[in-house]
């Protein structure tokens, strides 16, 4: 394990240790988590117009979740796969930004 | 020596060679759920139409005791064959040979036959499933790799090329799968990086596995670096087969014709656009009610699905078509797809295959991430395309056409050859809430009920400018169609447009935003 490198960071390689100048663009970075499928997120910032779903619901994919106004246009977000659902963030009225926690959903255990 | 012997020895040379790696290798590939190199050619190419060449060559490593080794075929089978009878080049990597990897005469091979291809003006498949350089040849490897980029630079808009990842890809030769035109990967099978988990667990010290760094959903989704994604091989040659039956096999010869045929939707084209402008529906199902047979080969699928790209027939004849999809994202226009639909508009204008456009977006995705990633410098590609875009180029305004999303979606400012839109295009600068607030600002202000008055003016803005009759009245737009005369339309216009020759200012090439 190393740590992150700072402002004239050392950059760890295969070959060895640089003493080098790190970049905008990766000072900017961060590690990359795998997105979580269970976590619905707002793709686009907008109006919560209408909550659908309920907590605890059991729904199947492609059922309708909850219709948010963005870019002149009602998106409605939908069940990705079987399952259920565990919470909703969202509340109507109410703006949400870009990657926002919207629902919170949990697979079918497959019987 | 009687005559049958050297026909014996031919023959036992050959069944040497077909075994590759031998038996054991052989086994090991298909424990890992994969075709052996000659297995999947078979499977791609028309029955009895390989013909296989090079199949003696062997390596000229000399380091690391390397003579003792015989590697058949160097770890590498090409030739030439049909797909429904039009001929093309293939290549396919021996992964039970040495883990497929590329020394100096297994690349001395694909650029052979990339030159073949070349010369003779067909397709080139490449079926990649490598380990990678062999360490063993040294820079011999590099400059194999070397020589086989440059051919594809050079081979990019003369002739298809498509690269199919049936294995691992990583280091320096994912580059030859990215100059070429077409990425077919199929899950669990396509790995695709620069750096695998071992050299970023040393670097970072960040732990991950290689379907995370670049399996085949992650290039299907994640970083456009696949047009084509399958569930398994065979899915996977089904779509090779279909591209190519589409493709002009070379930009001076069209694209195969076939026998039109009426479109079979399963939608009347009238019922699905929904009057309320806030609803989405599926853009491809208007495309479905427009091309023959209702066939719409999509490409890119599932990566920025917010632009739909694909293939389709008009008449006998092959058409590229951009649409947006106002299912997702409400058809914006962001960094991801602008890439997505500049390539394609490209490739289409290289090889002379006519370009239809289907419009229905609100505009760019606003936010500080998009400016942050460039969406200016990737917005402006898709600008550069459609201008510099030299074939028919003709677009239908279903719904939504605003700002600079107008602009850009081939526009008659682009020199689209024909501007078509349905009654329900709403062709404005801005969308009329925003637009309201700012060109009757005094007005609201002023006014004993904002609120009121910000909604009349709102309604007043809508029922003057959203609507294509204003475009139309300036001869922006060439025609209000009804949507059941779409069809006719576009035919009639692709028809008019066939010889069509534009003159430019004499340049080497333009400086596109790359």
């Amino acid at each position: 394990m190393i740590d992150k490198p700072d402002e004239h960071g050392k950059l760890r390689t295969i070959e060895g240790v640089y003493d080098t100048i790190i970049t905008e663009g990766w000072k900017a970075s961060r590690a990359w988590r795998p997105p979580n499928p269970n976590h619905l997120l707002a793709a686009i910032p907008g109006t919560v117009l209408q909550i659908i779903a309920e907590v605890g619901q059991t729904l199947k994919a492609g059922d309708p979740l909850l219709t948010l106004e963005a870019m002149k246009m009602e998106n409605c977000i939908i069940m990705p796969f079987d399952g259920t659902i565990v919470a909703i963030r969202a509340e109507e009225g109410k703006l949400v930004k870009n990657k926002q926690l919207l629902v919170e959903i949990a697979p079918q255990d497959p019987m | 020596m009687s005559f049958k012997k050297f026909i014996l020895d031919l023959r036992n040379r050959k069944k040497a060679a077909e075994k590759g790696g031998g038996d054991k290798a052989q086994a090991k590939q298909k424990a890992m759920g994969k075709l052996n190199a000659r297995e999947r050619i078979i499977a791609i190419l028309d029955d009895n139409s390989f013909r296989e060449y090079d199949m003696f060559v062997e390596h000229v490593a000399r380091d690391f005791d390397m003579e003792k080794k015989k590697l058949q075929g160097d770890g590498v089978i090409i030739g030439t064959g049909t797909i429904n009878g039009a001929p093309v080049c293939i290549y396919a990597q021996d992964f039970t040979v040495a883990g497929g990897s590329l020394g100096l005469m297994h690349s001395r091979k694909i650029c052979k036959i990339m030159d073949h291809a070349l010369k003779i003006r067909v397709p080139i498949i490449g079926i990649n499933d490598s380990g990678g350089a062999r360490i063993q040849e040294g820079v011999n490897s590099l400059a194999g790799y070397g020589e086989i980029f440059y051919r594809n630079t050079m081979a990019s808009g003369v002739i298809p090329q498509l690269s199919v990842i049936l294995g691992p890809c990583a280091g320096g030769a994912v580059y030859s799968p990215a100059l070429t035109d077409f990425v077919f990967v199929v899950e669990n099978i396509s790995k695709m990086f620069i750096t695998g988990p071992s050299v970023i667990k040393t670097v970072l010290g960040e732990d991950y596995t290689m379907e995370e760094i670049g399996g085949a959903k992650i290039h299907a989704q994640v970083t456009g670096n696949a047009h084509f994604y399958a569930q398994n091989e065979l899915e996977c040659f089904e779509q090779i087969k279909k591209l190519v039956t589409l493709l002009p096999r070379n930009n001076q010869k069209g694209s195969p014709h076939i026998a039109p045929c009426e479109p079979k939707p399963s939608k009347d084209i009238e019922e699905i656009v929904p009057s309320n402008p806030k609803l989405p529906y599926d853009i491809r199902d208007v495309i479905g009610a427009v091309v023959d047979s209702s066939d719409f080969f999509e490409v890119m699928e599932h990566f920025a699905p917010n632009i739909v790209i694909g293939f389709g027939r008009m008449k006998g004849e092959t058409v590229g078509i951009v649409a947006n999809q106002p299912k997702v994202l409400a058809g914006v226009l962001d960094c991801d797809s602008s890439d997505k639909a500049a390539r394609f508009i490209r490739y289409c204008d290289s090889f002379g295959i006519p370009l239809l456009v289907f419009e229905d977006m609100p505009g760019y995705l606003p936010g500080i991430d998009q400016e942050h990633m460039g969406v200016i410098r990737h917005g402006a590609k898709v600008l550069y395309a459609f201008s510099e875009a030299s074939v028919p180029k003709i677009t239908v305004i279903i719904r939504k056409a605003y700002g600079g999303g107008y602009i850009a979606m081939n526009s008659r400012h682009m020199r689209a050859d024909f501007v078509f839109a349905w009654p329900t295009a709403e062709i404005a600068v801005m969308g009329p809430e925003g637009a309201a607030n700012i060109v009757f600002r005094r007005e609201i202000e002023d006014s004993v009920d904002p609120e009121a008055m910000r909604a009349e003016k709102i309604a007043e803005y809508r029922e003057k400018f959203a609507n294509p009759y204003v475009a139309a009245s300036k001869g922006y737009v060439d025609e209000v169609i009804e949507p059941t005369e779409t069809r006719d339309r576009l035919i009639h216009a692709l028809q008019v447009s066939r010889d069509k020759q534009v003159y430019w200012p004499e340049k080497k090439h333009g400086v596109p935003p790359f």
